[in-house]
């Protein structure tokens, strides 16, 4: 097992510890314009029915052709997931009945999935990696959407969401946590988009997982599970699971017995509860869809897709610590989303040098994004921009403090910061005569503090703060330091 | 193979077919005998032998992805029984 | 000017070239035809006269200017499984009451590109599931013949019973019909009309109404071989829509009718001797023999040892994709919605209502053998063997270039006579089962009279998509049957 060796993520209760066991089934849409067997578009947000094809909506002698972007896709994202691809695989139809399954039947793959076994690398936050199987991966159809809210009567049925073509990516029980699936989710997440082959927004489902929680006393035999069903968000994960596992421990430590069952998480209250249990167990009754004939592609395909696979967040980690010395949790932050290492990389080609590029990014940019809560992309301050203004800094051109202004009057104006520099007289203060100027004036209105500084040189940066302040943070902070002591009579500490 | 009535409302129940008592009776015998004919299969002697998934040696065919299809909300709801707003209408689903 | 509806499609074809008479007469005169004598048949379910009226007068002007197409103005019933633009489509079952599809048929489509006029829709068993044309919501069609010195009524066979008895009865001059299990061969054979059931994948499935996929397959009634050959051209072809369909040239299949057959080596299979099987079906077999012979053909007896178990495989897999296939008629989207308490309640009740008995039968031995537990015994031992059958018809097209087969184990019974016991009628399809699980295409030629006075067709079955060699040798069959006595006329009204 993959995490053999790794600490155990043990809950401790009065009876004992106890460790859960958890397994993902996460469903990822495909990136495609158009439906995996129609050529409908599966762009969100639509009018109802209006992404909708006659094979959509099931009509009589309609018949699926399936989209080869779909399977390209299904096979980027197996080899992305270091797994085996099926060169044969076959479709199957699930059959049950609902109102937004127009045909009757799910379109998937239930014995020969395209994509077979694989494994996903965690970071932890204490810096341990963790290994997460992969079980397999296969494609199918989604389902239209009904809506409950509309009529007292009645559901309303949409069906542009029909035949959308959905990965499920069905993880071993290796994840033993709730940070655990959190990382998995996020992980997936970002190699998927790295891809190109999921979006992975979640808010608009186009990544929602199923999670399969169980617990035992450490060392024993897997108990029975449950699954918690359609969960979209990775916090939402992170809570069902732990209030999930609480609830069975409790049941057992009371005696009783955990019944396998689908539950719902409900996020206002933080807790799963129990689905309807259908009157009857399901009998999907899957068999190879005869409208379809198996789907087989060669290896040259395969290695053709390999070969153009972009760079993965694992590679680009090892690649920006390789090649820029960064430090291992700044890399990985940075290439957690691809925007953000992109962003990084574009203003080190500009020429901002790696280490105060990376700083500058985590701390400054990415503190600004996640005080306005905007998404990375929508932050109004380029690459280019931030360049410059690290470029300034370093080569004295503005002082520390005003980069962090400068910053701030980009984001608000947009403007140029070469520019706002010149026209707002940012500039670092150099010349040695202004400052001085400046330095005798606070030397000469503060006979106190100078007899001060006398018995305490530590206090001389007092003196620094209002010169700063009378220069408006322009005066080279260096060149202040400098000036003062000689005029104080202060030592080098 | 004997199917029973048990049988016989499991099975309607699973395709979504309501059955009366006098027809569950019938189905229970009809059944039997088809079930109880085909089984003639058992006499013959399958081991190794392939299922067939398709019936003429063909490769499958793949389309573009490219939108070419859809837009036409009042043809897909134009033969429902009950629609509005180009929704489909059904009975209340209780999830 | 002779009555065009007793010409052939062939003739028909230099009729309207030589401008003997108009497309529209030509359209008229079988709309008389229908006028007359459906109410008797009740082969069509939906006759649309403006619609063939409209489309022959397009074909007229079109003649005038000798621009035509290769079926031009040639008038034909459509069975009610291809669904057709704004003209009400319902596969013959009530779910589909009132249904109009926004869209037409690749088959349908290819024969109106091809200038064919639609007199309307032909009555079939609901959703193709029956021998006899007795389970259509529309009421069972009859069958033109009838026993000598008797008038009770016999069926057509079916499914495509509508087609068979319309094109017989010169109510159409060519029927498209489809053919899962026999339903094209079975009732041409006691129609005395020409049934062809080309190689799975010749012609779209895209637009019809599916019964079995993986055996459907769309193919022409017709009064003539060559008219066979010249509708099979107009229907077949390569359709993207349909992943199942083909891209192999459609070729000249006319050209094949006429050619001679010396030096063939035709297959006799002998495990298509039954025990139980009348004398008459023998006897006429031994004369189809006989015929091939005389015109300079090899014969061999072959055999193919798994024949016996294609009719039970087939009503595993048939059943088990119906049940799917099916799935759709939900009352949610299209057709019958019976009202209930909740949403499975109007399932059950709008499916109960909707379907007809053998339907429902079909339906739940085919949830019954796709369900768990079951899957391995019934679904997966028929698919295995299926690849035997298939392996036996391989094997035997290595030697030989076509089979010879009666066609149907008797003549054409009457109404009610087999309807009480499932199994009996699906015996009826004992010879023509065989080719659509392997894929394999077939003809049935009217070759005898049977000692009732009813006709009997003889099934001639060759290699994948070798269509050319049933119409070859199919022709040689009709030649040397020579002209068989017609239905006499007891149908029309005036």
């Amino acid at each position: 097992m993959a995490n053999e060796g790794a600490p155990a993520h043990l809950i401790n209760s009065s009876t004992g510890d106890w460790e859960m066991v958890i397994g993902m089934e996460v469903h990822a849409q495909v990136t495609s314009k158009a439906k995996l067997f129609s050529g409908a578009s599966t762009e969100f947000g639509a009018e109802p029915n209006a992404q909708v094809s006659l094979v959509d909506a099931a009509m009589p002698g309609m018949l699926p052709v399936i989209n080869q972007e779909c399977v390209a896709q299904a096979v980027r994202t197996g080899l992305g997931l270091n797994a085996k691809i099926n060169l044969v695989s076959v479709f199957d139809r699930k059959n049950y009945f609902y109102p937004d399954l127009p045909q009757g039947y799910q379109i998937s793959q239930f014995t020969q999935p395209i994509v077979g076994e694989g494994e996903v690398a965690l970071d932890m936050d204490d810096g341990k990696e963790i290994r997460v199987g992969i079980e397999r991966l296969h494609l199918e159809q989604d389902a239209g959407k009904s809506l409950h809210d509309q009529d007292p009567k009645s559901s309303y049925v949409d069906l542009n969401r029909s035949g959308v073509a959905l990965m499920e990516i069905v993880s071993k029980p290796d994840i033993r946590s709730s940070a655990q699936a959190q990382a998995y989710v996020s992980k997936l997440r970002s190699i998927l988009r790295y891809l190109g082959t999921c979006d992975g927004n979640m808010e608009e489902g186009s990544l929602r997982a199923d999670v399969n929680v169980s617990v035992r006393r450490p060392g024993e035999d897997l108990g029975t599970r449950c699954e918690i069903k359609n969960v979209n968000s990775i916090r939402f994960i992170g809570q069902a699971i732990e209030y999930e596992a609480r609830r069975q421990i409790e049941i057992i430590e009371d005696g009783g017995e955990i019944e396998q069952e689908t539950r719902l998480f409900d996020p206002k209250t933080g807790e799963t509860r129990s689905m309807r249990t259908k009157e009857e167990a399901h009998d999907y009754r899957y068999f190879p869809d005869p409208d379809l004939l198996p789907l087989e592609f060669t290896q040259a395909y395969v290695d053709d897709l390999a070969a153009h696979l972009p760079e993965l967040p694992d590679q680009k980690k090892a690649r920006f610590m390789k090649d820029w010395n960064l430090q291992h949790y700044d890399a990985e932050v940075l290439v957690a989303e691809k925007e953000r290492a992109d962003y990084f990389e574009q203003m080190v080609g500009l020429g901002a040098e790696p280490a105060a590029a990376v700083n500058w990014v985590l701390n400054q940019h990415l503190g600004r994004i996640n005080k306005e809560g905007i998404a990375f992309e929508d932050a109004p301050v380029s690459a280019k921009a931030n360049t410059a203004i690290l470029k300034m800094t370093a080569e004295g051109t503005i002082s520390g403090k005003i980069a962090k202004d400068l910053y701030d009057l980009v984001w608000e104006t947009g403007g140029n910061p070469e520019k706002l520099v010149e026209e707002r007289g940012l500039k670092q203060v150099t010349d040695t005569g202004e400052i001085e100027k400046v330095v005798d004036e606070v030397v000469a209105a503060n006979p106190k503090q100078v007899e001060q500084v006398k018995a305490k040189p530590q206090t001389l940066g007092w003196f620094v703060g209002q010169v700063m302040q009378k220069t408006g943070g322009k005066a080279n902070p260096q060149m202040v330091n400098q000036l003062l002591r000689e005029k104080l009579d202060v030592a080098e500490s | 193979m004997k199917i029973d009535d048990a049988t016989v409302r499991h099975i309607a129940r699973l395709a979504r077919i309501k059955v009366s008592d006098a027809e569950a009776k019938t189905l229970e015998n009809e059944l039997t005998g088809i079930l109880g004919w085909v089984e003639q299969l058992s006499e013959v002697d399958t081991d190794g032998v392939e299922p067939m998934t398709c019936v003429t040696d063909m490769q499958i065919h793949m389309r573009k992805d490219e939108v070419t299809d859809g837009g036409y909300p009042e043809e897909i709801v134009k033969n429902a029984p009950e629609s509005t707003d180009n929704f489909f209408v059904v009975p209340k689903v209780v999830e | 000017m002779s009555d065009p509806t007793r010409l052939t499609i062939a003739e028909t074809r230099e009729a309207l070239t030589a401008k003997a008479f108009s497309a529209e007469e030509l359209a008229q005169a079988h709309l008389d035809a229908i006028e007359t004598g459906n109410a008797a048949l009740n082969a069509f379910i939906l006759p649309t006269q403006e619609h063939a009226l409209d489309e022959a007068r397009a074909s007229d002007e079109r003649i005038a200017k000798g621009d035509t197409r290769p079926m031009e103005g040639i008038p034909l019933g459509i069975k009610d499984l291809f669904c057709t633009k704004g003209v009400r489509t319902t596969a013959c079952s009530h779910i589909l009451d009132g249904f109009e599809p926004g869209y037409e048929s690749t088959v349908t489509q290819n024969l109106w590109d091809a200038g064919a006029v639609m007199l309307g829709k032909l009555n079939c068993d609901e959703f193709a599931m029956g021998s006899s044309n007795e389970t259509s919501c529309y009421d069972p069609v009859i069958n033109p013949w009838r026993r000598d010195g008797s008038d009770a009524k016999l069926v057509p066979g079916g499914s495509s019973g509508g087609s068979a008895s319309a094109v017989a009865a010169y109510m159409c001059q060519g029927a498209t019909a489809t053919d899962t299990g026999g339903s094209i061969r079975q009732p041409a054979s006691l129609t005395g009309t020409v049934g062809l059931k080309p190689t799975y994948g010749r012609c779209s499935r895209w637009g019809t109404v599916a019964f079995a996929s993986s055996l459907d397959q769309a193919g022409p009634i017709t009064r003539s071989v060559r008219d066979s050959a010249i509708m099979l051209g107009a229907m077949a072809g390569y359709d993207e829509k349909d992943t199942t369909s083909v891209n192999v040239a459609v070729p000249d299949y006319e050209a094949a009718v006429g050619q001679s057959i010396k030096g063939l080596k035709v297959g006799i299979p002998k495990e298509y001797s039954m025990e139980g099987m009348p004398k008459e079906i023998e006897t006429l077999w031994h004369q189809g023999i006989a015929w091939l012979k005389d015109a300079g053909a090899e014969l061999a007896d072959v055999s193919l040892p798994h024949t016996k178990y294609a009719l039970p495989a087939y009503y595993i897999v048939a059943p088990a994709e119906a049940s799917s296939n099916l799935a759709r008629y939900d009352g949610v989207r299209y057709g019958l919605r019976v009202e209930g308490d909740d949403i499975i309640d109007m399932y059950e009740k709008t499916r109960a209502a909707g379907f007809g008995a053998e339907v429902k039968r079909r339906v739940l031995i085919g949830t019954y053998v796709l369900s768990a537990g079951y899957y391995d015994a019934y679904y997966l031992k028929a698919q295995r063997v299926r690849t035997l059958i298939k392996r036996d018809f391989e094997q035997v097209f290595e030697d030989v270039d076509v089979l010879l087969t009666p066609a149907t184990p008797g003549p054409a019974f009457a109404l009610g006579e087999k309807s009480g016991d499932p199994i009996e009628m699906y015996l009826n399809d004992i010879f023509t089962v065989p080719a659509n699980m392997s894929g394999l295409p077939g003809i049935s030629i009217p070759a005898g009279i049977s000692g009732e006075g009813t006709p009997l067709g003889l099934q001639l079955i060759s290699k994948a998509f070798d269509e050319e060699m049933l119409f070859r040798v199919g022709h040689v069959i009709e030649q040397a049957a020579g002209k068989l006595p017609e239905p006499e006329d007891w149908w029309s009204v005036s």
